[in-house]
């Protein structure tokens, strides 16, 4: 897996892969609790509902834009696989944009707006971010399948994007465990139980199906030994899902001691999940039609840029945690104040 | 005929979402700015008046930055699902640019902007302050690295072509592209201006709604006076920037002036109809000589004229007259009414300073002495700014046609081969969207102006010079 590091022309892609790759899966965990936060939203009563807006308020944009990091490399480094995926994927890009803009502004509009307009900004925060999430994973699903425009591709990606929203919820709730408390925290280890399955089935539809789309990635991961270094990777994640489960059932502990462990584990676990995605695909940027290297932009615009990335990243790092160190405890209803 | 619907309905679609877009970091690029300024302000005075006004306007500017946010993103994606010929040609250079954007400057405003939003209790506040600063300064770093990009295509260097693709030479050149400077300046101001009109049409609406406050009377002073200040840097700024263009960019220039035949003696037309079939205008009312001097300064100097930019096949390599010619007009008369009401609006205060209620030594102007016609012209010329940006933008961006990247690739070359229907389709949705969003905005700003006409958004119930008791008199709901 790793490249050759004397030729820039080899591990150039190969770090801006990494890099894109890394901001995918920041992207997936710290927007997908976000979003879930929205999908979950209209199961709350009003109060708990300004609250769970305070869980997420402070956070929302700096998670947004590691999304637009991620599509901004794959621009930048692979501009032809950019033009190749998103070409593929126009109506659901253009689904999950109408979405990204309901949710973000409606976040707004609906603090600022006359009170019987409230319920109209509520209903589309909710409708944006289900929008969002779907979207996102009928691309996942159609991605998985290779990019093939078929019905029986649509199909699976109608799966994956029920799956992927239910995911993003159990994310969300894991999330409001840990930023809430009372009634409100009881629900959400409730929606958390409730919403389990959809990342089981999720991990599980796309780690069925991966293999049985490519027989280059069949032979990737059930061809001796390689089967044997990679066991461990489904058998964590299996494990992670039983301590989840058996930790959800015993929620809240007494004293709110480890409100914070489910929404670590389930990062974990998507981790792990999002890993052997990346595993499979490698070194493919555009599945078995394009590699990294085929589509990577000139090696000395890609050396610019990872200059200005090595700065700037751990940079934005720090500042991502400060603001989380900030707002971090129970969340309260936003106040500009 | 497909690629061309296609072609045309994504040229629309991109010209809607960028519209859209740049309303907003329009008004953040400055806005940011105008708060750090009443926060210094407060910290400087400890006159809650500051923190008052801060706090309505932090307000708009959450509302402007989340606008701004969604519909970037929306850009981000554009380049791939319309334009994917755009990277593959010049993604050597674009790229950087853009990535150095996005790192060093959307997640900087991302991620102090909550801070800025809701830390003020939360965090000290120099932090607080720094946080401010940060999002002004992250907006304005922003601008800065989309200018150079927008510049670049303009104004291309520092490059060559092997097999068709752009390789970058010299990063310094690309960077500092000879239009770049001009364009930044001139774009950086806008947002001045646009600020200073929406901070004093809001404002005037309030007054004239009957709010006395203080923090309003110091808000439309501070707005007024951006824009009579800025605007004749502004207009000397466009001057500079536009003896720029005729050197790189004789075509637009052409078109911006209805220039048919290269000539000396070109009058400044003030209206006229020009028609591309006949290539010549209609029902022309000019000024002679007078465009002959703005462009280089003596009367009888020489402006390039269209006709030069029509290849012998017959190919015409300019771009499309009338709307050149009319956007420019539409951004000139707006700059123009900013200079005549601004002026006024200092004039006046400035000469009745005497009816400052409780006047208190000091005071240069008193918001007493505007008379009402002037209010009233105030409140529509608060997006006065968003017209004079949006026309001044489709002057530069129309004017570059048929080129995508001037000299180097054309408009066409770059569209993605997706089928017209779906264009138009999301096309049309966006446009929806767009309308509600803006009708909603608008309204919102109003609604939030008359909630605090009336008092009672909590504003300085019982601010204290300490700065922080009194400010917690805040609805929850905000």
């Amino acid at each position: 897996m790793l490249p050759d590091f004397t030729n820039p022309a080899d591990w150039l892609p190969w770090a801006f892969a990494s890099l894109m790759g890394l901001s995918i899966l920041v992207y997936v965990v710290l927007d997908g609790f976000d979003l879930g936060v929205g999908i979950l939203f209209p199961l709350a009563v009003p109060e708990d509902q300004d609250k769970m807006i305070g869980s997420i308020g402070p956070f929302w944009d700096a998670n947004e834009t590691w999304l637009v990091l991620a599509v901004g490399l794959l621009l930048v480094a692979f501009p032809q696989a950019h033009g190749m995926i998103l070409t593929a994927l126009y109506l659901p890009v253009f689904i999950m944009l109408v979405g990204l803009i309901l949710r973000g502004v409606a976040f707004e509009f609906r603090a600022k707006a006359r009170d019987h307009h409230k319920r109209l900004w509520n209903r589309l925060f909710f409708t944006g971010s289900l929008m969002t999430a779907l979207a996102q994973g009928f691309m996942l699903g159609l991605y998985v399948m290779g990019l093939d425009q078929t019905l029986a591709t649509y199909a699976f990606a109608m799966l994956t994007a029920v799956f992927l929203a239910v995911g993003y919820s159990f994310i969300g709730s894991t999330w409001l465990i840990h930023k809430t408390e009372g009634a409100l925290q009881l629900k959400a280890v409730r929606w958390g139980r409730e919403s389990l399955w959809g990342v089981v089935l999720g991990i599980g539809a796309v780690s069925l199906a991966t293999p049985l789309v490519s027989t280059r990635i069949f032979d990737k991961w059930l061809s001796f030994p390689e089967v044997i270094y990679l066991a461990p990777l489904p058998i964590l994640s299996g494990l992670l899902i039983v301590w989840l489960w058996r930790m959800l059932r015993a929620m809240p502990f007494a004293d709110d001691r480890r409100s914070w462990l489910p929404f670590l584990v389930s990062t974990c676990l998507f981790t792990l999940a999002y890993l052997g995605m990346a595993y499979s695909f490698y070194p493919y940027v555009v599945p078995d039609r394009l590699t990294i290297y085929e589509a990577a932009s000139a090696p000395e615009s890609l050396f610019i840029i990872l200059v200005g990335a090595c700065f700037v990243v751990p940079v934005i790092a720090a500042y991502s945690i400060l603001a989380y160190v900030i707002f971090r405890g129970k969340a309260t209803a936003l106040r500009y104040d | 005929m497909e690629t061309l619907d296609t072609l045309i309905l994504s040229r629309i679609q991109f010209a809607a979402n960028i519209s859209f877009h740049i309303l907003f970091p329009t008004i953040t690029i400055a806005l940011g700015w105008v708060l750090l300024f009443f926060r210094l302000r407060f910290a400087q005075t400890a006159d809650g008046k500051w923190m008052s006004a801060y706090r309505f306007w932090v307000k708009v500017f959450a509302l402007s930055f989340a606008m701004g946010v969604v519909s970037g993103i929306t850009m981000s994606f554009q380049f791939g699902t319309n334009w994917p010929g755009f990277m593959e040609t010049v993604g050597n250079i674009a790229g950087p640019l853009l990535a150095y954007e996005v790192l060093t400057a959307f997640f900087l405003e991302a991620a102090f902007v909550g801070i800025m939003l809701f830390g003020f209790s939360r965090v000290p506040g120099w932090l607080h302050m720094l946080a401010t600063f940060l999002v002004a300064f992250g907006t304005t770093v922003s601008a800065f690295w989309i200018i150079v990009l927008n510049s670049w295509m303009h104004t291309p260097q520092g490059f060559e072509m092997i097999d068709g693709v752009a390789h970058a030479t010299d990063w310094w050149a690309i960077i500092f592209n000879p239009s770049m400077p001009y364009r930044f300046a001139h774009m950086i101001l806008a947002s001045f201006l646009t600020v200073g009109f929406l901070i004093a049409g809001v404002s005037a609406f309030r007054w004239l709604l009957g709010d006395r406050s203080r923090d309003l009377r110091a808000a439309l002073k501070v707005g007024v006076s951006i824009g009579a200040v800025l605007i004749p840097v502004q207009i000397f700024m466009g001057d500079m920037h536009g003896l720029n263009t005729l050197e790189y960019q004789p075509a637009k220039v052409a078109a911006m002036e209805g220039n048919w035949e290269t000539q000396t003696n070109v009058p400044l037309l003030l209206f006229a109809l020009p028609d591309e079939e006949a290539r010549e205008n209609r029902f022309e009312i000019g000024i002679p000589n007078l465009a002959s001097l703005i462009l280089t300064h003596h009367a009888d100097g020489e402006v390039p004229g269209l006709n030069d930019f029509v290849a012998e096949d017959g190919t015409v390599l300019h771009p499309p007259v009338a709307k050149v010619f009319w956007s420019f007009r539409v951004m000139v008369g707006t700059g123009l009414a900013m200079l005549l009401i601004s002026w006024a609006s200092v004039w006046f205060m400035w000469r009745r300073r005497a009816l400052h209620e409780g006047r208190i030594a000091g005071h240069w102007m008193a918001v007493e002495g505007l008379p009402k016609p002037i209010l009233f012209a105030l409140v529509p010329m608060a997006f006065s700014g968003w017209v004079a940006t949006l026309a001044g933008w489709y002057t530069t961006e129309i004017g570059r046609q048929p080129w995508l990247v001037q000299g180097v690739m054309t408009t066409d070359m770059a569209v993605a081969d997706v089928a017209a229907p779906l264009v138009l389709g999301t096309l049309i949705t966006y446009l929806a969207i767009y309308a509600a969003l803006l009708v909603a905005y608008i309204s919102v700003i109003t609604y939030l102006a008359r909630k605090a006409a009336k008092g009672d958004d909590g504003r300085a119930i019982d601010m204290d010079h300490s700065g922080k008791a009194g400010v917690l008199a805040i609805t929850p709901a905000e």
